[in-house]
């Protein structure tokens, strides 16, 4: 009884935020209803990792490498097919991030915890390196541009995406991810993922292929990060070597960390948190330099306070923002 | 064409003159793993904010030694002001939010050096100017100094931690924390202290290296992946395996680099890494466990 009744509960949250999503970009001006896609696909890409940070209890600094490639991806199927054909990119764009992702997960599954950490986000960097050195094939520096497919299904009818139909378009994608991560963390090989989390050697003694499951936890957070990387192509009609750098990693660790981690909902809640303290830091120093007449503010660097809360709630609130959040709604 | 033997002998005293700093980069870091499982992800920010701060005093003073001696002992202090704040109410939860505290500091220390001092690369000035003929090169003696004074500090720390009151207590601690607090060892001052130790060490790098690249606020990334590969290549915690690491994969670089581009020549480490994950996971330069 108090199962179903929680069940019904949970599902009304979700359809009442999916119809606000949905309404969304109808009231916001453009500015906004980009930036509000763009909290969906770095939620998204936050997500995958989520498996892999909240669910294995393995920390992925390498995720930047994962996204890359599908962009990248995304980029071949739309330059080098013609015409441009959006479920092209996408697969395109899985295929990449897949190849990827077997590469890292079969060499960095090997170790546990900080090596982990480590080895993913060296392999991010030799990904970096060689996009960022072979200019012939990747564009090097400048990245790649290309122009938007239509929506449609190819040969038959197509139809141009506008900023409002985008917004759908990767609310849909989202959600159905979100819908497919959260039934795989509740599935039985969910279920094993977390008791590796909880106790490997446990696990492992019960007789389950703890590497095994470890690569496909690796394999499964890369498609979707990958997934991530062909939405963000398409929103921004470019792909370039800074979204490969390990800083955007770090900032998908940063989205888990404050959303809170093993939710799948708090890294995207982290994602728009950390977001829309960018927006707002990056316009409350030029107005503070003016007010006060310190020309120097104007430039302020708005990770530095970022970090600064980044770092306060790693040691003061671990569980992030929905796990606060729930903690205080079940007292 | 034959092996062209002037260039590999000039590479690998090239190879061995970083292969010193990064040396003593990496065994700041691995002490610093080492006693508190602490992988510090700002060890390149100390790094980059030493040589910030010998440009300053440089620029204040105008000698170079007092610009060493002061950046080491300002960063050392940032070092144990940062473990206080940060890293001690960190102590006992999992590893891994002390890398995301380390994480953010490393953000906050890079943006805040980037508004601080710029996004144009600043330069200090060597100390003295003398070279020496090396094949067709004019080698400057300045770089082998470097590898002295780097071989100097490990060789200084070694000794510490061998013989030295507090380089006692700091082995005690690396081997049983509980036992060493048992035994009146104030621990956590000495992580604190470790700490510091190993930001002066990045810092000193930092200054010593200062002559050979322009100092930008991104400098420190490049030294924390490198120092990351050579702890892990050399044993994580494991300070004469991080030295052998360190100049093993700096002499493969150099040798790289005669035929790839530098900024690919990392990929070159990166496959040493591969391997070693592979066939000897605990590192290449520790005794195999029994």
């Amino acid at each position: 009884m108090t199962l179903s009744r929680h069940a019904g509960t949970y599902w009304t949250g979700f359809a009442v935020i999916i119809v606000l999503l949905i309404l969304a970009p109808l009231v916001l001006p453009e500015f906004w209803r980009r930036f509000l896609t763009e909290i969906l696909i770095w939620g998204l890409l936050a997500m995958s990792s989520d498996i892999l940070i909240g669910y294995t209890g393995m920390v992925s600094f390498g995720h930047s490498a994962f996204f890359g490639l599908g962009m990248y991806g995304a980029a071949a199927a739309l330059l080098l097919v013609k015409p441009p054909n959006l479920w092209l990119a996408i697969v395109y764009g899985l295929a990449g991030s897949a190849a990827v992702a077997l590469f890292v997960a079969y060499f960095s599954t090997r170790l546990r915890d900080i090596y982990f950490a480590i080895t993913t986000l060296i392999f991010s960097q030799i990904f970096y390196v060689i996009i960022f050195t072979w200019t012939e094939v990747t564009g090097g520096e400048n990245g790649l541009a290309f122009s938007r497919p239509g929506f449609g299904i190819p040969g038959l009818w197509t139809t141009p995406f506008t900023s409002t139909t985008l917004h759908w378009f990767v609310l849909a994608v989202v959600a159905a991810a979100y819908l497919l991560l959260r039934r795989l963390t509740q599935s039985p090989f969910g279920m094993v993922l977390q008791s590796i989390r909880e106790n490997e050697a446990r696990t492992r003694a019960i007789g389950y292929p703890v590497e095994r499951y470890k690569m496909m936890a690796v394999m499964v957070s890369g498609l979707f990060a990958g997934l991530a990387g062909v939405l963000y192509a398409l929103q921004n009609r470019f792909a370039a070597p800074d979204f490969v750098y390990f800083v955007v990693s770090g900032e998908v660790v940063i989205f888990n960390v404050m959303g809170g981690i093993g939710t799948l909902v708090g890294p995207i809640v982290g994602a728009g948190f950390f977001l829309g303290l960018r927006e707002g830091l990056s316009r409350l120093f030029p107005y503070l330099a003016t007010t006060f007449n310190l020309p120097h503010l104007a430039e302020f660097p708005y990770l530095v306070p970022v970090g600064i809360i980044f770092i306060a709630m790693v040691i003061f609130m671990p569980q992030g923002l929905l796990g606060f959040a729930k903690r205080w709604l079940n007292r | 064409m034959g092996i062209p033997w002037d260039i590999i002998i000039i590479q690998t005293v090239n190879g061995i003159v970083t292969g010193m700093i990064l040396a003593l980069v990496a065994s700041g870091l691995t002490l610093i793993f080492g006693i508190m499982d602490v992988v510090n992800f700002a060890h390149g920010e100390l790094f980059m904010l030493g040589a910030y701060m010998g440009v300053v005093t440089l620029a204040t003073t105008g000698n170079f030694w007092l610009a060493l001696v002061a950046a080491t002992l300002v960063i050392a202090a940032l070092g144990a002001a940062l473990q206080v704040v940060t890293l001690r109410p960190l102590l006992g939860r999992d590893p891994l939010y002390t890398i995301l505290a380390t994480f953010g500091i490393s953000l906050v220390l890079q943006n805040y050096a980037l508004w601080q001092f710029g996004p144009v690369a600043r330069k200090i000035q060597e100390p003295f100017s003398g070279q020496f003929t090396l094949f067709y090169l004019q080698y400057p003696w300045y770089r082998l100094l470097i590898a002295g004074l780097s071989a100097a500090m490990i060789g200084g720390l070694y000794l510490f931690l061998k013989y030295g009151r507090y380089g006692v207590w700091i082995r005690a601690t690396t081997q049983d924390r509980v036992m060493a607090q048992a035994m009146g060892i104030p621990v956590p001052w000495v992580h604190t202290g470790v700490f510091a130790l190993g930001a002066g060490m990045a810092a000193a790098s930092g200054v010593l290296f200062g002559p050979l690249v322009g100092v930008n606020h991104a400098m420190g990334l490049d030294w924390v992946l490198k120092a990351f590969i050579v702890v892990v290549v050399g044993g994580m915690g494991n300070l004469g395996g991080s030295i052998a690491a360190s100049i093993f994969l700096s002499l493969l670089e150099a040798y790289a680099s005669i035929w790839v581009s530098p900024s690919q020549a990392i990929i070159v480490s990166s496959v040493v890494l591969i391997l070693t994950l592979l066939f000897r996971p605990t590192g290449l330069f520790v005794p195999t466990p029994k």
